[in-house]
């Protein structure tokens, strides 16, 4: 990589708080909205709301979102967007053993699922399981989201929890043997999609849990993710090509002791996205990655991607890792906030953040604001930010050798993305995204 | 062969002459050695020859087998035959080895209007060439020259050409960085290449690597121009006395 700028911006995000704000348009915002009364459900959300217009919507001129528009998230509905071709590629993890689960605009579609079942694991959906009064989720429901709406506010996370209808919730006991694949698809083209996972590992539990697809003109998801102490969750999330065009995005997970996270998300284009990682560790020895690897093209329209990651060491011992790689052209914007924050006592804590990206012509550009803010002593923490073009020697090392100049590009970019895909464990899951990464950059790579 | 006739080479981004009239005839078969202070402009002529970015040829020509190399992109140089074992290879993270040198390969021939070589093929011939230079399997799938010591790169970069089959092999250096037996296993490997329709051009600096690939002409440069060109002896002369009386009496 050649570095060519380091852009840096020094400012803590402030608690927002302006209730005066709130009032119109999260009332237009609300009245276009379809708020469940729920049933397990019904006082996070009655709360949620009571949050969300505390905080009111956020506003271009907030410092946490400064770097992207809240704008299209915030108005009443979204532009609708024609239901898209069959995408040429056969979808992905197909050939996987896994446990499906179809969601049609958002909503569960059993007939096209398999059966709710999997060897150690308690599984429903929300719609489901909101008919009733009780629930093991209730517990955790707009819990975790609560907790992670101090000290920065995501409004749009308290109203994902009033309103979402549908989304899995799962309860991981043992191992299981699969893992399970969410998928996404579009009916309508107005659809403005609001899904809820909540995800509770008891102690020891694993689980790998896959999202792919496409998720409606506008998205709002949030995953609540609870893990015990020894419990490992591999969340992965791709989004195919040119699909999901206003998406917005929480993880809220609360990381007990030896526990293991690990999220993975690959993006490619969409017209605006923003995804949040909002990740607790609270016991010790914990570890929480988080990576992405992003491929933006502004060439058919806009491309805005924002990753915005908060991850909080309140534990000794714990490791994190943040590893954000952008590949971005033809006027494709691509933005990163990751911050983290050291508790006091949170002693030995290892943390590290890189955001990275290579623009492959000057019309594109990135936008990165690294934060560390530590109060223990005893710790190491370091991030580190780039933005870079192709490497030219690189280029000729390759062309010398007979290989065309698109394919080499493809090359270079697959080695840039490296990092972030190595973050993937499993063997398998990561070859099936390489494979598709070069697919679609091969195809792509003329344009 | 290839033919070299008057070269005048500067720099794009600054006005800097490194190439003043280079001329250079290696016909087919044959092996050529080009010796010379540093800075002389050897790496530069390599570079020129298959098409970096950088350069402005300001005057003259090269051709092989009687086409301009000069206008064409440094892929189709490779495809019509060329070929640069570096003297400082790149390294790749990320980029297999083997997934590297096949794409290269196929390219080629696609370029060429060949076949593209089955997988199991290209398994068979790499781990053949491998073997003879002693690269093993587990460094085949490692990325491309990442953590390979400087000697390993090196035999990598002869194992690409082996496997690239060029006509015409330029070789920038292949010799420093190794060790004895690492120089006797490379140049095993370059005379098993010898053929007449294939041709080498040598940059070096020591006498000892054309102990083992016996040239057949010896080239000194010195100031972006080839001064003086003879039989093996003049590399033993380098060898013994230096630069300083070669260039005097060249003038
Ligand atoms: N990109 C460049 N920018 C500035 N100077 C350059 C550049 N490329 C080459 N030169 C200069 O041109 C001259 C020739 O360089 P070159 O690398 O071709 O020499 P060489 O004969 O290969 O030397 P060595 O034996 O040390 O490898 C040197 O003075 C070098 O500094
Ligand atoms: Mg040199």
């Amino acid at each position: 990589m050649n570095e060519i700028a380091v852009q840096t911006k020094d400012v803590t995000p402030q608690a927002g708080a302006a209730p005066a704000r709130a009032a119109e348009g999260l009332q237009a915002r609300l009245d276009a909205t379809d708020l469940p009364q729920g049933g397990f459900t019904a006082a996070a959300r009655r709360e949620a709301l009571d949050r969300l217009r505390q905080m009111g919507l956020p506003a271009p001129r907030d410092e946490y979102w400064r770097y992207t528009d809240p704008r299209p998230f915030n108005a009443p509905v979204p532009q609708p967007i024609a239901i898209e071709e069959r995408a040429p590629d056969s979808p992905l993890f197909a050939t996987l053993d896994r446990l499906t689960l179809v969601f049609v605009d958002g909503r569960f579609d059993a007939d096209a699922s398999d059966p709710l079942a999997l060897e150690g694991i308690e599984i429903a959906t929300l719609a489901q399981a909101d008919a009733a009064e009780d629930h093991w989720a209730a517990g955790l429901y707009g819990v975790l989201e609560a907790a992670g709406q101090r000290p920065v506010a995501r409004p749009f996370a308290a109203l994902n929890t009033a309103a979402a209808r549908d989304g899995v919730l799962i309860r991981v006991t043992g191992r299981p043997t699969r893992p399970v694949h969410i998928m996404h698809r579009r009916a309508t083209a107005e659809a403005d999609v609001v899904w809820h996972h909540v995800l509770r590992l008891e102690p020891g539990a694993e689980l790998t849990l896959l999202e792919t697809g496409m998720v409606g003109a506008r998205s709002n998801g949030v995953v609540e993710a609870d893990l015990a102490r020894g419990a490992k969750l591999h969340h992965i999330t791709a989004k195919r090509a040119g699909h999901q065009k206003l998406g917005l995005s929480h993880i809220f997970a609360r990381v007990d002791a030896e526990a293991q996270l690990k999220c993975f998300n690959l993006s490619v284009n969409g017209t605006l996205m923003r995804h949040e990682g909002v990740i607790d560790i609270v016991g010790d020895d914990a570890s929480a990655h988080i990576a992405a690897a992003v491929l933006g093209d502004g060439r058919v329209g806009a491309f805005h991607h924002d990753d915005t990651v908060f991850i909080t060491h309140g534990a000794e011992r714990g490791e994190s890792r943040q590893v954000f790689k952008k590949v971005l052209k033809n006027g494709a914007e691509g933005v990163f906030q990751g911050k983290i924050l050291v508790k006091p006592g949170a002693q030995k804590t290892d943390g590290y953040q890189i955001s990275q990206a290579l623009l492959l012509d000057e019309a594109s550009q990135f936008l990165a604001k690294p934060e560390l803010e530590i109060y223990a002593d005893d710790v190491k923490c370091s991030h580190g930010s780039t933005t870079g073009a192709l490497d030219e020697d690189a280029m000729f090392y390759l062309r010398s050798r007979g290989v065309p100049k698109d394919r080499a590009i493809v090359f270079l970019v697959l080695s840039f993305l490296a990092d972030a895909l190595d973050e993937i464990e499993d063997e398998v899951l990561r070859g099936e995204i390489s494979d598709r990464l070069e697919a679609w950059l091969t195809r792509r790579a003329a344009k | 062969m290839l033919k070299i006739h008057n070269l005048h080479v500067k720099l794009e981004e600054e006005d800097k002459q490194i190439l003043n009239g280079l001329s250079l005839e290696v016909p087919a078969g044959q092996v050529h050695a080009i010796m010379g202070p540093n800075g002389s402009g050897k790496s530069t002529l390599s570079y020129v020859l298959s098409g970096r970015d950088g350069y402005v040829v300001t005057e003259g020509d090269a051709t092989l087998d009687g086409d301009s190399l000069l206008e064409m992109e440094p892929e189709q140089r490779a495809a019509a035959g060329l070929f640069l074992a570096f003297q400082y290879p790149v390294e790749i993270p990320g980029v297999g080895n083997m997934t590297f040198l096949r794409t290269a390969v196929n390219a080629q021939r696609k370029a060429r209007g060949e076949d593209e070589m089955s997988s199991g093929e290209f398994l068979k011939a790499v781990r053949e060439k491998a073997k003879d230079l002693q690269i093993d399997a587990e460094m085949l799938k490692r990325p491309m020259n990442v953590g390979f010591s400087g000697g390993e790169k090196k035999r990598n970069e002869i194992l690409q050409m082996a496997m690239l089959a060029p006509r015409m092999c330029i070789m920038d250096e292949t010799d420093s960085g190794l060790d004895v037996d690492a120089m006797r296993l490379v140049s095993d490997g370059v005379n098993a290449l010898r053929s007449p329709d294939r041709s080498f051009l040598v940059i070096t600096h020591y006498q000892r690597l054309l102990n083992h690939i016996q040239p057949d002409v010896v080239h000194i440069m010195s100031n972006g121009r080839i001064v003086k060109s003879g039989g093996p002896e003049l590399a033993l002369q380098v060898e013994e006395e230096g630069y300083g009386d070669l260039l005097a009496e060249a003038g």
